[in-house]
Order: structure tokens, then sequence, then C-alpha cells
């Protein structure tokens, strides 16, 4: 058995009869070792707040184990499991001013004054909320009312923190500057804390890993530069980065020495003809080759970052140029489909311009196209 | 706030005044017999003019009741006790069982709890005239009838439904989240209940409280049949005015301001309370 600080083993969450219900969360396998900041991703309502509640034990476990520092908790109360829990929505006392709140739990653990005063002056200012400790809840604003909801969790010893969207209602701004802040705050405490969040940048500024969740299923658990590299299918390829990975379906075929990567036009019937990438067959290693020629419908996947413009390539056109100020994205119809590339410098293109793209060998991604699963990330095997 | 046009306040205040005149009449008209004696609230035509008299109140003070036929013996300020013992004492019971049953209803929600929350409720659908045949026999054989505790547990049905169900669409809206806040910070389920959810809840409970002894106070049947005369609240013991002789308007009037004006009183007092408890628990949020 591991030491890991929580780990969930084949969680089913069921909203309702079971295997009948609602099906919130299915099957999922989680381990969050000490000192651990995890993110969970994904879009609204795939399953994250579910998750974190049945960790906290406001929501039964409808099937499979949870355990908490080596503790089956699954059937215990949620006082017996020494989690904090920042709210998605802040559920502050309303009855007590904001500093109260904070220290509610300290007091409650009949820590010595001079420290629970200490320690709500430490994370109030942390989280730029000091003017405001002495205001009831209902006089304060929704960003102010969710820090101070955060600060209520962060400021106690627990041995897990479950955060839910806890910087949804803040400005860029702020949440630039707290991200940072609260990342040094937990890290020096040594802290383990599960984010939850359906902001990739976040994300990936805050956690160690990121779980990326969807439709109640866990796709991948892996560290930030894991997941963008070697996403595990084609729903983390696409979900995670921004702008969204170029995707094509495509097949794959070899003959005299060239390895013909034939993208399909986005129409049936074919109107719009598809474009066939031609590289040498020696630009793959022999098992991403062989894997890639095993299958008959794959998913071509690249970065718009690693689409480039080069004097010969493949033709595009076109449709949209934008300079965001620091890099352009450029919009172009490609194969039938349309295709996105990124550049640093300021692009001089206009609309229904022609361009030649390229598409390096070692920049794709390969997906079995039936189950979506990765077959290879340039040129190793996924 | 809204401007309004001056023919528009006039006309509401006309209206404001014509429904506390159709409405307040009665009580007005009440008050003033009370201070009469038979003679005059008898005379024909009926005049406001009178000379006031304190011999109503004096008679139900001193208990002695002076008729055409002689002295007879009134327990009117037993009564009175006997009301405010009744009422108070329901209500305390009531809502020591009541806000707790409330609160599982609206938290934990079990197999048959909307059933059972709804049974609770129907009691209050049945006339009491229903159910006051078989109360008494039992109560007869069970040794309750004519006893403090008997009427208490029979203000049950009158008290318990009305508590039950305001206090529990207050817990009802109520957030579960904080109270998970709460227990997650390590509480348990019963120290949550005191600390967030009783507190959260106060306005809720006072105007149920209020409520349901209102309707206690103004209970007649249940004691009408199940009480004897030391036993009974003002609303049976005002019975006693209905003499041979005939009845005694005056001190039935008196009667009558002595005995509303507690809850007139406690109504008046809790008049923001009674509007904002009843109507946030109506209304959710
Ligand atoms: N109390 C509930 N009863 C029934 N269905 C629920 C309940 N809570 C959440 N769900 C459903 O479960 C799914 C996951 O919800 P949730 O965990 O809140 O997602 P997320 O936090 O990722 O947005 C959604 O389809 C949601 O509608
Ligand atoms: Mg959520």
């Amino acid at each position: 058995m591991s030491d890991a600080m929580l780990r969930l083993v084949n969680v089913d969450k069921y909203y309702g009869p079971l295997d009948h219900g609602v099906a919130a969360v299915k099957n999922i396998n989680l381990e969050v070792e000490k000192g651990e900041i995890i993110a969970l991703l994904g879009s609204s309502g795939c399953g994250k707040t579910s998750t974190l509640r049945m960790v906290a034990g406001f929501e039964a476990v409808s099937r499979g184990k949870v355990f908490l520092s080596g503790r089956e908790v699954q059937n215990l109360p949620p006082v017996k499991r020494n989690v904090a829990m920042a709210f998605e929505g802040y559920s502050l006392y309303p009855t007590v001013t904001v500093r109260d709140n904070i220290a509610f739990a300290l007091k409650a653990a009949r820590l010595p004054e001079s420290e629970v005063t200490k320690r709500v002056a430490e994370v109030s200012e942390m989280l730029e909320i000091t003017s405001i400790l002495d205001r009831f809840p209902s006089s304060i604003s929704g960003g102010q009312q969710q820090r101070a909801s955060l600060a209520r969790a962060l400021i106690r010893d627990a041995d897990l923190h479950l955060l839910d969207e806890p910087m949804g209602q803040l400005e860029p701004q702020l949440r630039t500057l707290l991200r940072g802040r609260i990342k040094y705050y937990i890290k020096e405490r040594g802290l383990t804390a599960i984010l939850v969040t359906h902001d990739q940048t976040e994300a990936n500024a805050l956690a160690d890993r990121i779980a990326v969740m969807e439709g109640g299923v866990l796709q991948q658990y892996a560290s930030p530069e894991e997941i963008k590299e070697r996403p595990a299918n084609l729903f983390t390829g696409t979900f995670v980065g921004e702008p969204p990975m170029n995707v094509f379906p495509a097949s794959v075929t070899a003959a005299g020495g060239k390895l013909h990567i034939d993208l399909r036009g986005d129409t049936r019937g074919d109107l719009r003809a598809g474009l066939d990438l031609i590289y040498a067959e020696s630009d793959f290693a022999q098992p991403v080759r062989e894997r890639m020629l095993g299958k008959r419908d794959v998913v071509i996947g690249v970065r718009p970052y690693a689409v480039h413009r080069a004097a010969q390539g493949a033709a595009a056109q076109v449709v949209a140029n934008q300079w965001l100020g620091d890099q352009s994205h450029i919009a172009a119809s490609f194969a039938g489909k349309s295709i996105v590339l990124v550049e640093h410098d300021r692009a001089v293109l206009s609309e229904g311009e022609t361009i030649a793209v390229e598409i390096r060998p070692n920049d794709l991604h390969v997906f079995d196209a039936e189950t979506g699963m990765a077959m290879s990330h340039g040129q190793e095997l996924a | 706030m809204l401007t309004t046009s001056p023919i528009e306040r006039i006309l509401r205040g006309l209206a404001i005044t014509l429904v506390c005149l159709f409405f307040m009449f009665p009580i007005v008209w009440i008050f003033l017999m009370s201070f009469q004696t038979n003679e005059t609230i008898l005379r024909i035509p009926p005049s406001v003019v009178f000379a006031p008299t304190l011999d109503n109140y004096q008679a139900l003070i001193t208990g002695k009741l002076e008729t055409a036929a002689g002295m007879l013996e009134i327990n009117f300020m037993r009564n009175l006790g006997n009301s405010l013992f009744l009422s108070a004492t329901s209500v305390a019971i009531g809502l020591l069982l009541g806000v707790p049953a409330a609160y599982a209803f609206a938290r934990l929600k079990f197999k048959g709890s909307e059933d059972i929350a709804f049974t609770l409720l129907s009691f209050r659908f049945a006339p009491p005239l229903l159910v006051l045949l078989p109360l008494t026999i039992y109560f007869q054989q069970l040794g309750l009838a004519n006893t403090y505790g008997g009427l208490i547990w029979v203000y049950q049905l009158i008290v318990l439904p009305l508590i039950l169900w305001i206090v529990r669409g207050y817990f009802e809206d109520i957030p579960a989240d904080i109270e998970y806040a709460y227990r997650i910070a390590g509480h348990d389920f019963w120290s949550t209940f005191r600390r967030i959810a009783l507190p959260l809840a106060g306005p809720g409970i006072a105007a149920a409280g209020l409520l349901s002894f209102i309707f206690a106070w103004n209970n007649f049947v249940f004691a009408l049949v199940l009480a004897s005369a030391d036993k009974q609240p003002v609303t049976v013991g005002a019975l006693a005015f209905v003499t041979a002789s005939g009845i005694q308007y005056g001190q039935v009037a008196a009667g009558i301001v002595l005995s509303i004006a507690p809850t007139f009183a406690l109504a008046l007092y809790a008049q923001r309370y009674l509007v904002e408890g009843l109507s946030l628990g109506a209304v959710k949020g």
C-alpha cells in the first residue's frame, strides 16, 4: 500500500439509484501524494464537484473506496475526515463577520488566541481581504466572499485542502497575482490540495499534476507538460492547449519509401478535396510507422504553434489573421477543414492569400479514430 | 421610493381607512361595550354616549357576577390563567418536538419522510369534532380527561403541524453547504444544528411559535369537551356569561377584551417577525 494522502479506488457516483441514476463520476482512480497540488480540470458538469464532495463526505460514494492518509473513509462523516474545503458557492456563515468565518475552525480546535490572530492576519493579507475582515458576508462582493471562503479553507491544518473553483469570481489581474501567492502559501506549509477548475491556465500555473475529466471519466492524470506533449487521447489533446490542437481524420499508406498521410476532407462524397501529406518513411521511427500503418483510420493532431509557414509545403488559404499583441493567430482552410497557426511575430497576410504550411513529423500526434486513444507522439509510441 | 400622485395617495388612504374600519369596528365596539352596563348596551336607539363604568372588569377580576337573579360565582381569572398556561406550555413542547423534527424532515431525506410530514399536516385538515368523540372516550379510560397534561397533548394537534411545516420550509432555505462548511471544520451534526441551523432559522421559529400560540389560545372545541371548569381556557369560560337570567353583554365584552389582549399585544410586538418569518419561509430564495 502506498502512503498517498488521498487514494480513490474505482469510485462511482450516481445521483439516484445505483446504475440507473445520473452517473456523475465513473470508475475514477486517483492518487494524490502528500505535499502535492493537483488540479481537477474539465468542462462544466463533468463531475469535478461531485468528486470533491465525495472526498469531503457530503455525498455518499456509490461504489468504490476512498482512502485518506491510509484510512478508509468513505463511510465516515465529514467531521472525522480532517479535510478543509472552499465551496463553489462560498457558503460563508451569514451571522458572523468575515474574520470569525475565517477563524471559526481554529477557535473550535482551541488554538491560542494569539496564534489565531496571527494566522488570520497572514492569510487575509495574502488574499487581500484585510480591509473587510470586520464586515458581514452579505455586505461584501462576490469576489470578496470567494476569497473569504478560500481563506477559511487555507487557514486550517487539514490533511487535504479541497478548493472548488476558488478563483472563478476574481478579475484577471487579481487572479494572476493570487495564483502565485496561493501556490507559495500551500507549498511553504507543505499542504496537500486539490484544485477544481475549468481554466487550464490556472491548472497549469498551480498544479503539479492535472487530472483531466470529461463525462465523469478521468481522461488523463499527469504533469502539465506531459499532458501538453503526450495527450492520452483525442479529448485531452483538443481540450488542453490554447488555441486547441488541429485535428484531421486521415488514413496512412506506404509506397515507394514514402509514407502518405491522406487527410480526408471534412465532407463525405468529397467535394472539397482532402490533402496528401507525404513524408519519407525514414522520417518516422520504425515502431511508430508500423503502428500507424496497422490502423486503417487514424486522426492526426498538430498543435497550432507546430504548424509552420514554409517556402514549400501543403497549400492553405488564409481565412483570418489576428494579432493579439504578442502572437498572431492565423486561421486557414486546409485539407477541406480549417487549420490554425500561431506565430510569435506579427504576420503580414491578408484574407484569401495562399500560404504553404509545413508540419514536421516530430510534431504529429496520431490517435486511433475508433477509440480516440493516442497511438504516437512524434517519434514515440504513446 | 416610487413617487405617487396626490390622487393616488388620497385614494389609497381612503381604502386603508375603509379596511381598518371594517376590521376594527367590532373590536372597538366591544371595547366600548365593556365599559357599559347591560341597560346602556341594550337601549334603543344605540348610542356611543354613555357614562363609563369599570363594574364589568371588577366583576371579572373579583369573580363575583351580579345578575338580576342574584350573585353568581365565576372563574374568569382562573380561565385566563389556564389559557396562558395551556398555550404557552403547548407551544414550548411543540417547539421542543417540532423544531428538531422539522430539521430532520428538511435535511434527512429518508424513505417515506414526505408521507410522514404530510400525514402530520393532514391533522390540520380534519375537523376537530371528528376526533372528539373517540378522543373523549380514550381520555376517560386513560385518566387523561380533565387534566392539563391531556389538554396539552391534544393541543399538539394544533401547534405541532404548524410549527413543523413553517420551520421546515425555513430550514430548507438555508443552503446545505453552509452547514457542511461547519461540519467539515470539525463539528458534528448536532452542534451544526444548534450553532448554524437554529440561529439562521430563528425568525421562522419565532413566527411559528407566535402563530401556534395564537391558534392554541383561540382553540375552543377541544377544551370545551375535554376540560371541566377549573381547567378551562377563556374561550370556553366565556360561556359562563350566558346565564339563566340573560346574557351579560357588558361582562362578555370585558371578557373578550381581556382574552384578546395578550394575543393582540403579542401580535403587535412581533408583527415584524411574523411577516418576515412567514414570507421568508414560504418564498424560496
Ligand atoms: N445533487 C445532484 N443531483 C442530481 N444530479 C446532480 C447533482 N449534483 C450534480 N449532478 C449532476 O452530476 C453531474 C456532475 O456535476 P458536478 O460534479 O457538479 O460537475 P462539475 O463540478 O464538474 O461542474 C452533472 O451532470 C450534474 O447535473
Ligand atoms: Mg462544479
